[in-house]
């Protein structure tokens, strides 16, 4: 659009034709003061805050609704302004109980930062104030009505930007009150989009409530450890007797991919990290029980039993177990480890969704997957099997953020009718398990449309409503397509060469947990190196790790078969709980050395002869990438002491088994460069000269723990991962290309076990989270009173 | 209004005639909420929670955004008023010209407060703004009905009328 030219407060000002006096102000840095409007959000005109002088125009305008126009003469700070804001705050205050001092909000709260600038010492008003005691609305939401100046935020990000529509406004004139749905509760999300949008302290949350202030906290921007979208959320951290405990979870830093969005898992579920069941020391089996040890000794008799294995029954006698929640250079040491020390290909993880199909129908193809930012662009989302609703919330967010604001059209197959359906311009349900099917009639194979018709599935499509469907769809282009584990193996190189009939189509592949995707891609297969490498084809990993066993490894199950014939005589098991999850039978395990890092005695390191407490990845530095292919930095937040990182505990029983750990992690490098370089231009901020360090790989790796040594060995070796570092430290997500990974192999796709977590649960993990459990039992204590 | 076994809620054919004529007049269907509302308190006496369950569900609207609505409007209201709803104007016409003791002495002849509800469930009685009949203060309105000019004695009189008619 064209551009207009204004003026204001005496500077000439150009802004594209159509936007907000509020946004054009805020391009040159004139900050009008604002509570209702929110970027995004429709328009409220609610609070009169932002209210500015215009010529020509008879009383004072708000800035936030009125659009700017060729020659408008506007003063943002002028005495009548002043005072109008002024009288606005009193206004606000009215019926405000002033407890800034007991207030979750004090110290970052937008009327507190008001009435300090506008704010009259003393109120003409001496009518009583309406008072109201707080309220809780659900385990995780809490009202203190008498704090709110009814700006409507909260109504708003839940209707339009959450499609719950739990809040609403009851009343009128000063009587007015947010309510939500159920008279005096919330049935929703939990999201908690509404707390953290609220500018001041009137919605509050269960999870935070009256710990802290602000400022005692140190604030980590990190990547949330629940589902594969990868939003970056803040911890606020607090020194604690157990080391640093976490105290709230939000998304002040919206330089995310989530922007302002998380689910309640990314902002309030990290409170597993403080369980009280959480391992603080490790246990050895003594006489059949479990029983603390030091670490030395456990490292020492791990280091032991593994080599003895290795060497009197061969590798083939080992088998490994990964982590969809470990950092990928934990998942990348923990491949090399098996390979190059252990001998062993038998590694594997909880599989949730065929990465490396993915992988290899998109071998040579660049540019064919899409990123998370991407589906919050694109023109056109295709959805594909899959609830994003509850097992990406992310990633729903930006498909109904897309289709509001920018109109996207949203096409959905699936055979569930899916909440994101509201949101679809074309949609069809298909059979339980008919996707593929969906997908081949897609590519143009027309034999199948009965199967897809004749089903009599309510909302089903006719065969000219399918075939019109398909017309749409091949009409769209720089679509984003989205797929769950629905489709897997062949059904994926079907879908690739639709997409790549289609102009500009980008993929997403959806898995279940913060780092299936990382997992997938460092390797943690019996047949697959990092980078979706065959083993068979390992002579580039074999120039850096060493000799490698070339034979295909154990799947997980085949694991299970080989122990149960007696012939797995060590099981290492890092961050995962197959007997818990994959329903692996415990007794099979009996015979078997079975080591088990952990957080928690899940059902896995019950069994187990060793159990190490592990850190989780809020306790630790690393990468990880989404199920989207983004790369992120995982920073370290919280601390419990006596735990590990799992990649320290592998550096450690590599030494323990007398490996050379200089060969496993390249540390002592990058210290040979003339540090003194970096005085000058870039001294003064300690941040900025280690961030500075580290991205010219001049910092120093002292100890073989750091995993950013691993990363330096990653971005060398595993295909797509060679991204601008800096990039990386500074806490920005970068897409990586898939198209350069080895030409892997098609999977056993049965071999793919879905999470199917929803809102309120995350694998092992949630049930460690107190605010889960409590969502969850709140709802289905509610569930069981609506069926009486 | 009849709710059937299966919890349906069936109105008049007068209110699905006059409902089904509503909806043409707007190009959304939510547009018609606030006369359905209307029409719907007319024939239950209030709107009630499966009042409001059913015209969500009509208009596409949930019921929070119904209750906001109706809690918007002093005419609406969610509980059972009586069956002659006595609004008297304190408004400053009105006040002037002697409506604040007009309500005064409705209060004590009926018993009952600003929206209180007598126990036969006759009369109902409410304090409100201006009714627009400032010209012939002090003004009521009982139900849809104005009465202007009023007094205590013509007041007593009307009320004992509405009594008569009411329980008959
Ligand atoms: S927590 Fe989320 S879903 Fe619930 S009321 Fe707040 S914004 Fe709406
Ligand atoms: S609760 Fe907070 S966000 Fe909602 S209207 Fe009140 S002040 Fe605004
Ligand atoms: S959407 Fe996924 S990544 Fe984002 S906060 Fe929720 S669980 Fe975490
Ligand atoms: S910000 Fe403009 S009216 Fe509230
Ligand atoms: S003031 Fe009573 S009718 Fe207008």
């Amino acid at each position: 659009m064209p551009d207009v030219t204004l003026t204001v407060d005496g500077k000439k000002i150009t802004a594209p034709a159509g936007s907000l006096l509020i946004e054009a102000c805020k391009s040159v840095g004139i900050e009008v003061p604002s509570f209702c409007y929110y970027p995004g959000l429709s328009l409220q005109g609610a609070c009169r805050m932002c209210v500015v002088k215009i010529e020509k125009m008879p009383k004072l305008q708000t800035a936030c609704t009125t659009t700017v126009t060729e020659g408008m003469i506007v003063a943002t700070d002028s005495d009548e302004v002043r005072q109008a804001r002024k009288a606005m705050v009193e206004l606000l205050l009215g019926n405000h109980p002033l407890d800034c001092p007991v207030c979750d909000a004090g110290g970052e709260c937008e009327l507190q930062d008001m009435a300090f600038s506008y704010g009259a010492p003393e109120s003409k008003y001496t009518e009583a104030k309406n008072h109201r005691e707080e309220q809780q609305w659900s385990p995780v939401v809490y009202f203190d009505r008498p704090r709110c100046i009814l700006c409507y935020r909260c109504v708003r990000v839940c209707g339009e930007g959450m499609d719950v529509w739990a809040l609403g406004v009851q009343n009128r004139g000063v009587s007015s009150i947010i309510a939500p749905n159920q008279n005096d509760h919330l049935d929703c999300e939990e999201c908690g989009m509404c707390i953290d949008i609220c500018p001041v302290g009137a919605l509050t949350s269960g999870a935070y409530r009256y710990k802290t202030r602000p400022w005692e906290m140190n604030h980590v921007g990190t990547i949330c450890t629940h589902c594969g979208d990868g939003c970056k959320t803040t911890l606020g951290v607090r020194c604690c007797d157990a080391g640093a405990e976490i105290v709230r979870g939000d998304n002040r830093d919206k330089s995310g991919i989530n922007n302002d969005f998380l689910c309640i898992k990314g902002r309030y579920a990290f409170d597993f990290a403080h369980h009280k069941d959480r391992l603080t020391e490790p246990l050895i089996r003594k006489n059949g029980k479990l029983t603390p040890a030091t670490w030395e000794e456990a490292f020492e008799l791990i280091g032991k039993r593994f080599r003895e294995v290795r060497d009197h029954d061969g590798g083939s006698a080992i088998g490994v177990v990964g982590s969809n929640r470990t950092t990928n250079e934990e998942n990348y040491l923990l491949s090399k480890f098996a390979r190059a020390v252990l001998k062993t290909n038998n590694v594997d993880h909880h599989r949730t969704a065929d990465f490396p199909a993915l992988a290899a129908a998109l071998h040579g193809k660049p540019g064919k997957t899409a990123s998370m930012r991407d589906a919050l662009n694109a023109p056109a989302i295709l959805l594909i099997g899959n609830d994003p609703t509850n097992q990406h919330p992310l990633l729903a967010w930006q498909i109904r953020t897309n289709v509001r604001l920018r109109r996207a059209k949203l096409y959905v197959i699936n055979a569930a009718p899916i909440k994101l359906r509201r949101q679809a311009s074309g949609s069809a349900l298909v059979p339980a398990g008919a996707e593929a099917k969906a997908v081949a009639f897609l590519g143009g194979d027309d034999s199948l449309l009965d199967a897809l018709v004749d089903s009599q599935v309510a909302g089903g499509l006719t065969r000219e409503a399918w075939i019109a469907l398909r017309e749409r769809i091949r009409g769209e282009q720089n679509m984003v397509i989205a797929f769950g584990s629905e489709l897997r193996g062949h059904d994926i190189e079907r879908l690739v060469s639709f997409a790549s009939t289609l102009t500009g189509a980008k993929l997403i592949c959806l898995g279940d947990y913060a780092n299936s995707r990382g997992a997938s891609e460092m390797g943690l297969y019996p047949d697959l190196l990092p980078g979706y490498e065959p083993v068979a084809r390992a002579d580039r990993f074999q120039k850096e790790w060493g000799k490698l066993p070339r034979e295909t490894g154990l799947s997980l199950p085949e694991m299970v078969e080989a122990a149960k014939a007696g012939k797995l005589k060590a099981l290492y098991v890092v961050g995962s709980n197959p007997v818990g999850r994959l329903k692996v039978d415990p007794f099979v395990l009996s015979k078997s050395f079975v080591v088990v890092q952990d957080m928690f005695l899940t059902e896995t390191a019950t069994i187990a002869d060793v159990v190490l407490p592990a850190a989780n990845a809020y306790e630790k530095t690393g990468t990880y990438t989404n199920t989207c292919g983004d790369l992120q930095l995982v920073k370290k937040a919280g601390e419990i002491s006596n735990t590990k990182p799992d990649f320290e505990m592998i550096v450690r029983i590599a030494d323990a088994m007398g490996c050379d750990v200089s060969g496993l992690v390249p540390f002592g490098s990058g210290t040979h460069s003339d540090m003194g370089q970096t005085r000058g231009a870039q001294s003064g901020e300690a941040d900025r000269h280690a961030v500075w360090l580290e991205a010219h790989n001049l910092e120093p790796k002292m100890t073989p723990f750091d995993p950013m040594a691993i990363l330096d060995e990653i971005q060398r070796v595993v295909a797509g991962y060679d991204v601008s570092r800096v990039n990386l430290l500074a806490g920005n997500d970068q897409h990586l290309e898939i198209a350069e990974s080895g030409a892997s192999l098609i999977q056993q796709p049965e071999l793919i076990d879905p999470a199917n977590d929803d809102l309120f649960s995350s694998g092992t993990l949630g049930r460690y989270s107190k605010t889960l459990n409590s969502v969850f039992e709140n709802k289905s204590a509610e569930s069981e009173v609506a069926a009486d | 209004m009849i709710v059937d076994t299966q919890n349906f809620m069936k109105f008049s054919d007068e209110f699905e005639a006059r409902f089904t004529e509503m909806l043409t007049h707007y190009p959304t269907r939510r547009s018609a909420l606030v006369p359905t509302l209307l029409y719907a308190q007319d024939e239950v006496g209030a709107l009630t929670d499966e009042v409001i369950a059913e015209l969500a569900q009509r208009l596409d609207l949930t019921e929070l955004e119904v209750r906001n609505v109706i809690s918007y409007y002093s005419m609406l209201t969610t509980k059972p008023r009586g069956k002659y709803n006595v609004q008297v104007c304190t408004n400053i016409a009105c006040m002037l010209r002697g409506g604040e003791e007009l309500l005064d002495h409705c209060k004590k002849k009926l018993g009952i407060g600003h929206k209180g509800t007598t126990e036969d469930g006759l009369f109902s009685l409410e304090e409100v703004e201006c009714i627009g009949a400032c010209s012939w203060a002090p003004a009521a309105q009982v139900n849809y009905d104005f009465h202007e000019n009023l007094t205590n004695a013509k007041m007593d009189e009307l009320l004992d009328e509405y009594k008569k008619k009411g329980t008959q």
